[in-house]
């Protein structure tokens, strides 16, 4: 019984030392406790949030953007469902694997899918590629499981259906810019947002962008929809009815062609722009349709500059055109009366230089009505160096030269309208008046828009009535469906007699009846017009002294023609200008007869060519 | 002695044992909670997860009455030859066993796996009994050397599957019996007591302080799938989980970190994650008091055990239960690396299952034979 006893004695000990044991087990369980305290109720906010981030991924959801439709109801821009393909950056597993096989689905480059990877936010979406092809969509979808993070969205991409017509004034869409992104006029956008670029896409954006949703989606650990946590519905934006009037604008660029050029047409009552073409143009379908970085380079580097809107972009010396606002300024300054006669011998001396009217041998006695009809330059250089720079200037202002229409489209220039002031301010030099004469007949310093052009033609026709060039008629609200005609500009009066501009238009009249533009002349409405031919000095080459040789078409003149018709009542008032097809009589005025005529309803078959 | 002992079997249960039973049950019920909420939509086909954890419930509650049934005395005297059979399936699991996810563990059985690994921890903790409980056990040689070399085997083994959590479970309980046993040396028992103690913690802490190549060096050669998502992934979506719990919880299917997957294996290893995001700190903290419950009761029946083998056989069953507890919290808490060790009672595993319930048979079977003497 001894061993049992030492037993005994030995069972004791291990129970009594089993409260070490039990000690040791109670504070381990303390201490998860404790661990369980602060992970579940003093941090428990923190886990809180991220579990939801984790779960969870706000997706944007794109508005449709607003349509755009002529005076008419034409369609010219909408809106089709297309593949947008995104990466969400949360899900990405594998960045390197993801930037070697997408390449393998999609036409796209690794080296901008790193570019576009690169931003330095580690949540949220970004743009991969827009509108992928249904046949890229279903490669990515079927190796979804080897492409973490990869989301194909269906979006709205927008189409517009007449692809190249109205291209300038239509603009283009397209993905907000890094450097839009740091403009603080674009502060409320985030990455990725497809906005207006150019044209009225880019001044209506406000109306046209609508409002973007969002939609806060559950997703499990390989980024997979699970559920719908919350949807604020996209609000699409307005719809637009520009005043254009897609009939005839097609037809004006039909008519330049593949000539480079800019037509503008517009109502003279209240400045509606009927057309408004500029040549050449471009396909805003290829922009809009997230064009590659390759495409886009080509395209700002093409010589023939077809982004470039030349109506309200292109600066042009105004050549003869300019006459009406020297005969405007004859008049209106009494520096000579309608009917005095100015003998015309083809030459004006002008201390030791001598200049030659376009026509050699003079017009004989010319009095103004005959100088604008023929053009005379003779004429015009003695009314020049009568009047002086500063009262030129001051009424070319009147006309609106020299500023901006105010018309809503993006990077409209203002051409320049000299003065002495202006010279000796930007050229640190006095004028001389023998500069005045080159002014006379629009050459020189002075360059205009060709929309200016068509505001000087609208102004005469309606005897002095200025209006704003107006793009936008009507928009309707998506939010209540209402159509809200915009109201008309205000309408200033110039300060100038009704008798002037009755001699203006007597002498326009018959620069078609019988003058320069006998090739504008129209059986079916009276139209008046001036003629222009815009000397392009600036560009010839040092080198190239030659002055008998034909000079290279890159060196002829550029045509004007500015017209308004009918006479009586006018209705539409056009500026034409075609690059480098010398005189306006023969290039330009047949284009702005044919405009003219088809506007007032009279469709001729054949339609000139240039 | 056979005479009494029948007495004392046809004795009904008392107060003690249905409150034992009572945790017990209470556990495994939160556990199928939560593998139900965790399975529950993705269990369109076959047999679901919960429903096949209830059955090992079964299965485990008939080895728990078996091992109630059986004295103890006599099973610890067959504990040397159960031990044998456990290092043999062992070996054969090295050689032919189910590869799953990258270790062999398991050996085919009809429609289930079985897990040696498991298994081997019954007669493990009847041999620690047995071999203490026969005599004296006097000198190092005696006292700690033989015994180590006989369980050295199996801890072996079970490294080399490799399944690390399982061989430091069979470490802990053989460290934990010695500490028991006592070494005639006090600083020794206290050395023991306090690595034991501080082992979860000071991982933790020589853990985090490792560069994370050298962590990946040091699982990838333990356990090569302790992680497999690498770079802690399921460390911080555990305790994303659980410290989203907040106090109250997210309530049953609102765990959205284990639903949506953020967390895998929701149902096996860090199903306590899964119960703590969906019932919160107040659930947590339950679990908790019942677990401990559960050791108090287990470690008072080791007190009062009438021998150095039902003292022996009750301390083991504990440390065998309260090591998973304590790691696998540890664990998909963050204090300690993702070893992988389920959670006794609750993670979803028919071996470990079957196990538990028997080891806690045991205890039971030694609180129920301790007046038998008096």
């Amino acid at each position: 019984m001894l061993d049992t006893s030492r037993q005994a004695n030995e069972l004791a000990d291990i129970q009594n030392r089993l409260i070490f044991v039990k000690i040791g087990f109670l504070m381990l369980l303390v201490l998860l406790g404790l661990r369980l305290w602060q992970l579940q109720v003093r941090d428990g906010l923190h886990y809180q949030e991220l579990a939801r981030d984790n779960r969870t991924r706000s997706i944007i959801l794109e508005p449709a953007r607003g349509l755009l439709y002529d005076r008419n109801g034409e369609l010219l821009a909408n809106n089709i469902p297309s593949f947008q393909l995104y990466v969400s950056l949360e899900d990405i597993q594998d960045r390197n694997a993801l930037l070697a096989q997408l390449p393998h689905y999609v036409d796209i480059d690794q080296q901008e899918i790193s570019n576009k990877l690169s931003i330095k936010s580690r949540r949220g979406r970004v743009k991969i590629k827009a509108d992928i092809t249904l046949k890229e969509a279903a490669l990515i979808e079927s190796h979804r499981l080897e492409l973490p993070g990869v989301v194909i969205q269906p979006e709205y991409q927008r189409h517009y259906p007449l692809n190249n017509y109205a291209s300038h004034v239509l603009g283009y869409v397209g993905e907000i810019s890094e450097s839009q992104l740091k403009d603080p006029e674009f502060s409320d956008f985030q990455g990725g947002r497809i906005i207006g670029q150019n044209g009225v896409e880019r001044t209506y954006d406000e109306y046209l962008l609508g409002e973007p949703g969002q939609e806060v989606i559950e997703v499990d650990a390989l980024g997979y929809p699970k559920r719908s946590l919350s949807v604020q519905s996209p609000l699409a934006g307005d719809d637009l009815y520009l005043t254009l009037d897609i009939r005839l604008q097609r037809l004006a660029e039909d008519l330049l062609g593949q000539e480079a050029g800019a037509i503008v047409a517009l109502d003279p009552w209240n400045g509606d722009v009927l057309a408004l073409a500029s040549k050449p143009g471009f396909n805003p379908n290829d922009v809009s349709g997230g064009i590659s970085a390759k495409d886009w380079q080509r395209f700002l580097k093409d010589t023939r500059h077809p982004l470039t809107n030349r109506a309200i972009q292109g600066q042009y010396p105004p050549g003869s055109v300019f006459k009406i606002i020297m005969a405007a300024a004859l008049l209106e300054t009494q520096t000579l009366s309608a009917q005095e006669m100015i003998p015309c011998h083809g030459t004006f001396p002008f201390g030791r230089r001598i200049f030659r009217d376009w026509k050699a041998g003079g017009h004989g006695q010319v009095d103004l009505t005959k100088a604008i009809a023929e053009s005379c330059d003779v004429y015009f250089y003695k009314a020049g160096n009568l009047l002086g720079i500063d009262p030129i200037a001051t009424y070319a202002r009147q006309f609106g030269l020299g500023e901006k229409t105010g018309i809503a489209l993006p990077s409209e220039r203002s051409g320049l309208v000299p003065s002495s002031e202006w010279k000796k301010r930007v050229k640190r030099e006095p004028w001389y008046p023998g500069e005045t004469i080159s002014i006379s007949i629009g050459q020189g310093f002075l360059t205009v828009t060709p929309i200016q052009m068509a505001k000087v033609a609208s102004i005469v026709a309606t005897n002095g009535r200025v209006v704003q060039p107006r793009l936008l008629k009507a928009s309707r609200l998506r939010r209540t469906g209402a159509l809200k005609e915009k109201p008309e500009p205000p309408i200033r009066q110039l300060p100038m007699s009704p008798q002037t501009f009755a001699h203006i238009k007597e002498g326009l009249a018959a620069v078609v009846t019988k003058g320069t533009a006998k090739l504008a002349q129209s059986e079916f409405v009276s139209i008046a017009g001036k003629t222009g031919t815009a000397q392009v000095v600036a560009l010839k080459p040092d080198g190239d002294k030659d002055k008998n040789k034909e000079p290279q078409k890159e060196f002829r003149d550029h045509a004007w023609f500015v017209a308004f018709a009918p006479v009586e009542h006018p209705k539409i008032a056009v500026a034409v200008l075609v690059e480098h097809m010398g005189h306006g009589g023969s290039a330009s005025a047949p284009l702005a007869k044919t405009l003219i005529e088809a506007y007032m309803g009279f469709e001729t078959t054949q339609q000139p060519s240039l | 002695m056979s005479l009494m002992n029948d007495n004392v079997n046809r004795r009904g249960p008392d107060t003690f044992d249905w409150c034992f039973l009572g945790v017990i049950m209470a556990i495994i019920s939160m556990g199928i909670l939560s593998i139900y909420s965790v399975t529950n939509p993705q269990s369109t086909t076959g047999f679901p997860i919960y429903l096949k954890q209830a059955t090992w419930m079964v299965v485990g509650s008939l080895a728990f009455l078996v091992a109630v049934g059986i004295d103890y005395h006599k099973l610890a005297r067959l504990s040397y030859l159960l031990y044998g059979i456990g290092l043999i399936l062992l070996i054969i699991v090295l050689i032919a066993g189910k590869t799953s996810r990258g270790s062999q563990r398991w050996i085919p059985l009809g429609p289930f796996a079985v897990q040696p690994s498991e298994f081997i921890k019954i007669p493990l903790l009847l041999l620690l009994a047995a071999y203490y409980g026969a005599t004296t056990r006097e000198g190092w040689l005696r006292r700690l050397i033989i015994p180590g070399l006989i369980v050295l085997p199996g801890f072996l083994l079970i490294l080399k599957q490799p399944d690390l959590g399982s061989s430091l479970g069979f470490l802990a309980i053989f460290l934990v019996v010695i500490l028991a046993v006592g070494m005639k040396s006090k600083a020794f028992g206290f050395v023991v007591l306090a690595a034991l103690m501080l082992f979860p913690f000071a991982w933790g802490g020589v853990w985090g302080s490792l560069h994370e190549y050298q962590q990946d060096r040091i699982l990838s050669f333990v356990d090569p799938n302790s992680d497999p998502g690498g770079k802690g992934y399921h460390g911080l979506q555990s305790r994303i989980a659980i410290g989203s719990g907040q106090l109250l919880g997210k309530g049953l299917y609102g765990g959205t970190q284990t639903q949506f997957k953020f967390l895998p294996e929701g149902h096996t290893d860090f199903v306590f994650a899964v119960f703590a995001e969906e019932w919160g700190f107040i659930g947590s903290m339950i679990l908790l008091s019942l677990y401990i419950l559960l050791f108090l009761m287990g470690l008072e029946i080791a007190f009062k055990a009438k021998d150095i083998v039902g003292t022996l056989l009750a301390v083991g069953v504990v440390t065998m239960i309260a090591f998973g507890v304590v790691v696998n919290i540890a664990m998909t808490s963050g204090l300690a690396p993702v070893v992988g060790i389920p959670l006794p009672l609750m993670s979803y595993g028919g071996s470990a299952m079957v196990v538990n319930l028997t080891a806690l048979g045991l205890l039971l079977n030694v609180k129920r034979r301790r007046l038998s003497l008096l």
